[in-house]
């Protein structure tokens, strides 16, 4: 029990990684990953989302009827996103005018949906819980390092939190203004995914 | 039949309570949204508006209600001694939704002082210049309260933002709105103010 749950939350922060690995819930990793607190402000959202989300969905799971299961999921999943956005609102609200139009959009995040749809459904809420943690940090994660690279040249900083610098490229750097743009996410992405790859070939 | 109304039964329930959650946590959260929008959106745009005043029009601001309207007015005695308010109104038809306008008028001669986009969810690049540029709303500096607060195409004397001009209207709605709540409130604000 214990093995199977650490599992299913370390599968999440490597082998299912939902952006390089499942390449899904493109839409924000490309759209907000102009900055690491960016990054990591919207990983957090969507990883209440998920966890929430996969608990409800497998608690109901003998309840929701198979041919409506969908709008089930997306009426759970709804509501947790509205209660975020409020959340942030009330007590974030920097960070919510930074992430604006995309924390609605966790809703249609094809991870978040796809969990519960894969997942949760079949399973226990507790390894659903594990489930929803381990994809949730993964997907921050990876925000993260994406968005790390993406400042780091395209601005030449590394913003942690609330605006906090936690390094600088010196006055000689000239920002390669590029990456920080749309195309330079796609650009990043791929290089990642190439060099995880890499690693993961034996 | 049975699993039809199975089917209506749970979907119903489910949306029914996630209704009923999400009004408690928008009730439980209403005044410290209210808060944050103060400090971090209007508080600022108050000062770009009246950057010299004799008083704090963030600390004495007043609500007034009327049977339709409820809004906040924030009173700025300008440095030349004439009274202005600052009143925020919202444009309905933006591209994200509403678009937020603060208009800041000079009560003894019923003119605009300048106008500030405070809140809204426009395509960064194209309808949030809106606020990030203050040439487009600047255009309604100096304006009578009297004047056709539309685009030039709606007969007024405003220049759309090219590649926005939805938000543009937006703005501009907010602008006939803010017109509008002035001279039904004007007496009110002027007994308030006394």
């Amino acid at each position: 029990m214990a093995q199977s749950l650490a599992k299913e939350f370390t599968k999440g922060l490597w082998a299912e990684v939902p952006p390089f690995r499942l390449v899904l819930g493109l839409c924000p990793v490309l759209a907000v990953t102009t900055k690491v607190e960016n990054g990591i402000g919207m990983g957090l959202a969507t990883t209440f989302v998920l966890v929430f989300s996969n608990l409800l969905v497998s608690l109901l799971r003998n309840i929701i009827p198979s041919k409506v299961r969908i709008a089930c999921y997306i009426v759970i999943i709804a509501t947790f996103v509205t209660i975020v956005e409020l959340g942030m609102q009330a007590f974030t609200y920097e960070l919510f005018l930074k992430l604006g139009i995309f924390i609605p959009l966790i809703v249609v995040n094809c991870v978040v949906l796809g969990r519960a749809e894969a997942f949760a459904s079949k399973n226990t809420p507790i390894m659903s819980i594990a489930d929803g943690l381990g994809i949730g940090i993964g997907f921050t994660l990876s925000l993260a390092a994406l968005a790390a690279v993406r400042e780091l040249l395209g601005a030449g900083t590394i913003t942690l939190w609330n605006g906090a610098v936690i390094f600088e490229m010196g006055a000689a750097f000239q920002p390669f203004a590029f990456m920080v743009q749309a195309p330079g996410a796609f650009v990043a992405l791929g290089l990642m995914l190439a060099g995880m790859n890499l690693i993961g070939k034996k | 039949m049975r699993e039809m109304l199975n089917m209506i039964v749970v979907l119903t329930a489910l949306t029914a309570i996630s209704g009923g959650l999400l009004s408690a946590v928008q009730s439980g959260t209403k005044l410290r949204i209210e808060e944050q929008v103060l400090n971090i959106v209007q508080a600022p745009v108050i000062r770009e508006i009246f950057p010299e005043t004799t008083n704090d029009p963030i600390a004495e601001r007043f609500p007034i209600e009327t049977e339709t309207l409820s809004l906040k007015i924030f009173p700025a005695k300008l440095a030349d001694g004439s009274n202005a308010i600052a009143l925020e109104t919202k444009g309905k038809g933006g591209y994200g939704g509403d678009v937020g306008l603060m208009v800041g008028i000079n009560l003894d001669n019923d003119e605009i002082i300048t106008a500030r986009v405070t809140t809204h969810a426009e395509t960064p690049g194209f309808g949030a210049r809106a606020k990030e540029d203050p040439e487009f709303v600047s255009q309604y500096n100096g304006k009578s309260m009297n004047d056709h607060m539309g685009l030039k195409r709606d007969g007024g004397s405003i220049d759309a933002m090219s590649g926005a001009t939805v938000t543009s209207v937006a703005v501009t709605m907010a602008a006939k709105e803010a017109q509008k709540v002035y001279q039904q409130i004007k007496p009110e604000i002027l007994k308030q103010i006394q």
